[in-house]
């Protein structure tokens, strides 16, 4: 039978080493992609998760489960990537969301999700690399706080409560928030949307 | 419905995420609101699009990573004194205990003074039972007279 994350943290604070390596493996691709998505930097999101992970290891002995596992985590993460958006220490990087993923897998087991390999056609593949690139940029553009509510509810499905405690306001500022960002993403990707309507 | 309020419903609309009740209500505006079902069917798209952005998987480094931050935590050893520092809760509840007793015993009122003419007088009352007892019997009146005072004769000083 599958713990639950508030198990396995209980178990955590209690002393078990091995619920944490259970935590950790159910959530740092979520967190990671979160992140990435955010702040729009790999190394660096990779670097914020393995943060949020480390504090939520500082935090196991204090720990209550008086709220969803979940919102204690992205609220961590969260914090993190608008702290670090804010500090501007990313943007001199100047690592971008459009750097191939493939770059990335140069030292391990990981793998790009799509690969040349699955587009014989090349010219299909070059346009589909457009059509992403397009999307990203959308959400890079949405102001960090929307893009973070637009991230927990469409990747995470976080239901509205949860997010609005992330967030730290309140349901309906949350849904204003999530409709202008939907509005600014209608603008912003107008001409798929419009293909996908007619469709 | 207004079209404003659809503004608030529209994407737990197009996410499933209504009460049937509310979902019937937004379905009853669309059907009259060609503006709305626009929008609700480009929120649609606008979401089937995000669905497009592939994940990414966490470098092979990734967890080892985290168990060197976590091995580098310095372990948390409970001090020897550490049973005195009480929960939160049960200092909470002590000092609420604390308070309650100070304040129960402010509200207590004095006792009610007594009329002095209404005390008994009891002066002489068991002066018969001290007389007759036997080793008072044989003290001389005239040390029983001495003994009113409690300090001793002083003699006179010499200069």
């Amino acid at each position: 039978m599958t713990r639950s994350d508030v198990q396995l943290m209980l178990d955590v604070k209690a002393g078990d080493q091995q619920s944490f390596e259970l935590l950790l493996q159910r959530y740092r691709t979520p967190l990671v992609n979160f992140l990435y998505r955010m702040v729009r930097s790999r190394e660096q999101a990779e670097d914020l998760a393995q943060e949020v992970f480390l504090r939520v290891y500082r935090a196991r002995e204090d720990y209550e489960p008086s709220a969803k596992f979940t919102t204690w985590l992205f609220r961590i993460a969260t914090n993190l990537a608008l702290n670090s958006l804010r500090d501007h220490r990313y943007q001199k990087l100047e690592i971008s969301m459009d750097a191939p993923i493939v770059a990335d897998a140069e030292d391990g087991d990981e793998r790009p999700m799509e690969v040349a390999d699955e587009h014989p056609d090349i010219e299909q593949h070059l346009v589909e690399e457009a059509r992403k690139k397009m999307i990203r940029h959308a959400i890079e553009k949405l102001p960090e706080k929307q893009r973070a509510a637009v991230l927990l509810h469409k990747y995470q499905e976080l239901d509205y409560s949860e997010i609005s405690k992330i967030l730290r306001c309140s349901e309906s500022a949350l849904k204003s928030l999530l409709f202008r960002a939907y509005e600014t993403l209608r603008v912003e990707l107008a001409p798929l949307v419009a293909s996908s309507v007619k469709h | 419905m207004s079209c404003q309020k659809m503004e608030t419903r529209i994407l737990a609309y197009v996410d499933g995420r209504l009460k049937e009740d509310e979902r019937a209500e937004v379905e009853k505006h669309l059907e009259g609101c060609a503006a709305c079902r626009l929008r609700a069917n480009e929120f649609r798209a606008v979401g089937d699009l995000l669905d497009e952005l592939p994940m990414i998987e966490p470098s092979g480094a990734f967890n080892a990573r985290v168990h060197a931050l976590v091995a580098a935590e310095p372990q948390r050893r409970k001090s020897w004194f550490a049973w005195l520092t009480p929960s939160p809760r049960i200092a909470f509840v002590a000092s609420l205990l604390l308070v309650a007793t100070i304040w129960l015993g402010s509200r207590q009122t004095p006792p009610p003074a007594i009329a002095e003419q209404d005390l008994p007088v009891v002066e002489n009352a068991d002066y018969d039972v001290i007389s007759s007892f036997a080793p008072l019997s044989d003290l001389s009146q005239a040390q029983s007279d001495d003994d009113d005072s409690d300090v001793p004769p002083q003699q006179p000083q010499q200069m």
